[in-house]
Parts: C-alpha cells; sequence; structure tokens
C-alpha cells in the first residue's frame, strides 16, 4: 500500500476523536447540553470540504496551465469528495437544528449560504455531464471551478458574518470559542478536523488511482 | 419606622432572587453514563468505524496489487 504512515495516521486521529468526543467532559451550556459534541462531528465536515475544495481548485488550475489529464481527475474528484462532505455537514446540521432550534431549516443566511455554495459545485458536475469531448470538458469544468471556489468562500464565510445570523460563529452569535472551550476540546476538535481531511483525501487519491487503472485498462 | 421595615423586607426579599434565574444544573447525560449503557453505544460506534476502515484499506491493496501488475 502506498504512502501508508498518513493512511495510519487518519485513523488512528478518527478513532482518537470519535472515543473522546463521546467521553470526555463537556462544559454544560444551556439549550446545548449534550449536542456540543456535535462540534466534533459537523464542523469537521465543512472543514474538510474546504479543503477538498481548494485541492479541486489548485489542480483546476493546474489543468488549465499544463494540460495533463491526471490533473483534471484529481480536480473532479476532490470536488466529488468535497460535496460528499458537503451534504453530510448540511444533514448533520439540520439533525442538531432540529434539536436545538427546534426546526430542521430556517431562514438563516449562513444555511442559505450554504445550500447555494451546494448548487453551485453540483452545477460543475451538471456541466461535466454534458460535454462529451474530455479535453473541452476538462477546460471548462477548470474555469467553472475556478469562478465557483471563490463564490462558495464568499458565500459561506464571508457573507453570513456581515448580517444577523442564528449560526453560531456569525453576525451577532458567539462562536464556540466564547464558550470557554478549553485545550481539551480544542485537542480533538483539532484531531477530527485533520482526520476527516485526510480520509477525504485518501478516498480522493482512491478514485484517481482507480480511474488510472480504467484508463490504462483500456487501451 | 416604615424605612426599617421596608428596608428589611428587601433584603430578605434577596434571598429568594437566585430561584428566578435558571439556577437548576443543565441537564447532561450523566444518568446514561452511570448507568453502563453508554458504554455499549460507545462499543457500536467504534466497530463501525473500524469495520468502515478495514474495507478501506483492503480497497488500497486491491488498487495497489493490480497498479503492480499493470506496471510489469
Amino acid at each position: 500500500m502506498k504512502n501508508s504512515w498518513w493512511k495510519v495516521l487518519c485513523v488512528l486521529l478518527l478513532v482518537y476523536s470519535f472515543i473522546a468526543g463521546l467521553v470526555s467532559p463537556v462544559p454544560a451550556l444551556p439549550i446545548l447540553n449534550e449536542t456540543i459534541r456535535n462540534l466534533y462531528f459537523h464542523v469537521p465536515m465543512w472543514f474538510g470540504m474546504t479543503f477538498l475544495l481548494i485541492i479541486s481548485f489548485s489542480y483546476s488550475i493546474a489543468y488549465l496551465s499544463s494540460g495533463k489529464h491526471k490533473y483534471d481527475w484529481v480536480a473532479v474528484e476532490a470536488a466529488n469528495m468535497g460535496i460528499t462532505f458537503g451534504i453530510l455537514g448540511i444533514l448533520t446540521g439540520m439533525l442538531w437544528a432540529k434539536n436545538t432550534w427546534g426546526a430542521y431549516w430556517t431562514s438563516d443566511p449562513k444555511l442559505n449560504a450554504a445550500a447555494i455554495g451546494m448548487l453551485i459545485y453540483l452545477a460543475y458536475f451538471v456541466l461535466r455531464g454534458s460535454i462529451e469531448d474530455e479535453t473541452q470538458r476538462g477546460r471548462i469544468a477548470a474555469i467553472f471551478n475556478i469562478f465557483s471556489f471563490p463564490t462558495f468562500i464568499a458565500l459561506i464565510y464571508i457573507m453570513p458574518r456581515l448580517t444577523d445570523s442564528l449560526h453560531p460563529g456569525n453576525g451577532g452569535n458567539p462562536g464556540f470559542n466564547a464558550y470557554d472551550r478549553d485545550r481539551e476540546m480544542n485537542i480533538i476538535f483539532y484531531s477530527a478536523n485533520i482526520g476527516f481531511i485526510l480520509l477525504g483525501i485518501w478516498i480522493t487519491t482512491l478514485r484517481v488511482r482507480l480511474k488510472k487503472i480504467e484508463e490504462q485498462l483500456e487501451d | 419606622m416604615m424605612k426599617r421595615i421596608a428596608f428589611l423586607v428587601l433584603v430578605i426579599g434577596c434571598v429568594f432572587l437566585p430561584s428566578l434565574s435558571n439556577a437548576q444544573t443543565v441537564e447532561m447525560a450523566d444518568q446514561f453514563r452511570a448507568e453502563g449503557k453508554f458504554f455499549v453505544v460507545l462499543a457500536v460506534i467504534i466497530v463501525i468505524l473500524i469495520g468502515i476502515f478495514s474495507y478501506l484499506f483492503m480497497l488500497d491493496t486491491k488498487i495497489s496489487k493490480i497498479e503492480k501488475r499493470l506496471k510489469k
């Protein structure tokens, strides 16, 4: 198995963050109660998504400048994993919202921005599916990716903070670091972040390697 | 005289102020843990996790084998 050190690290970090996330003590806050532990699972989905979309963005630029098809494959598979994490993030967020806010969805800037960001990347896949020629598909999709990534960042990270939002960390609502996030919570939180990012990268590399093999077998 | 009575009423009344706020402790899942049931949940989650990771490792080694064969 190639380069196994970071894959082992990924498994160790995730198993640690799952166990510690459920067992370790957390601050007892009203409304949230035990659901504050979602911090270790829901938020890393979004960190993971953003990181994978950065990878997709970089490889799109690399594909445009070099023309190597492998870069295009990495771009699309990284976007695939990014969207998967995004869907999981939205689903877990909806569950958490039902529990604490009383509704699965609210008309909130952050939530709507997340949904719109996801739709933009779904449009990326529709665009890819509509073009037959491989080189043309890669080029047009790469350009779309280069436009959609900054839009996504502005939508999810910048816009909600400019206005009132129910979501923690945006527009008048304190983020969780305001609630005495001591060092222990931080360790578990960042372990989960790194673990899920590594997991996303791992699955992306597997899919790219699979595509490579398929291409080789077709020749 | 009236001032003293009013003052006393206010001071004694202050004793009851804490009960006006949500002074009761925030509910956490301590009962669930004390009964030991919590660790069953934890074990289930870990088993599922390990299962998924084993599958991922197996996929990885399979792809590596095919890649090696193609290289020859």
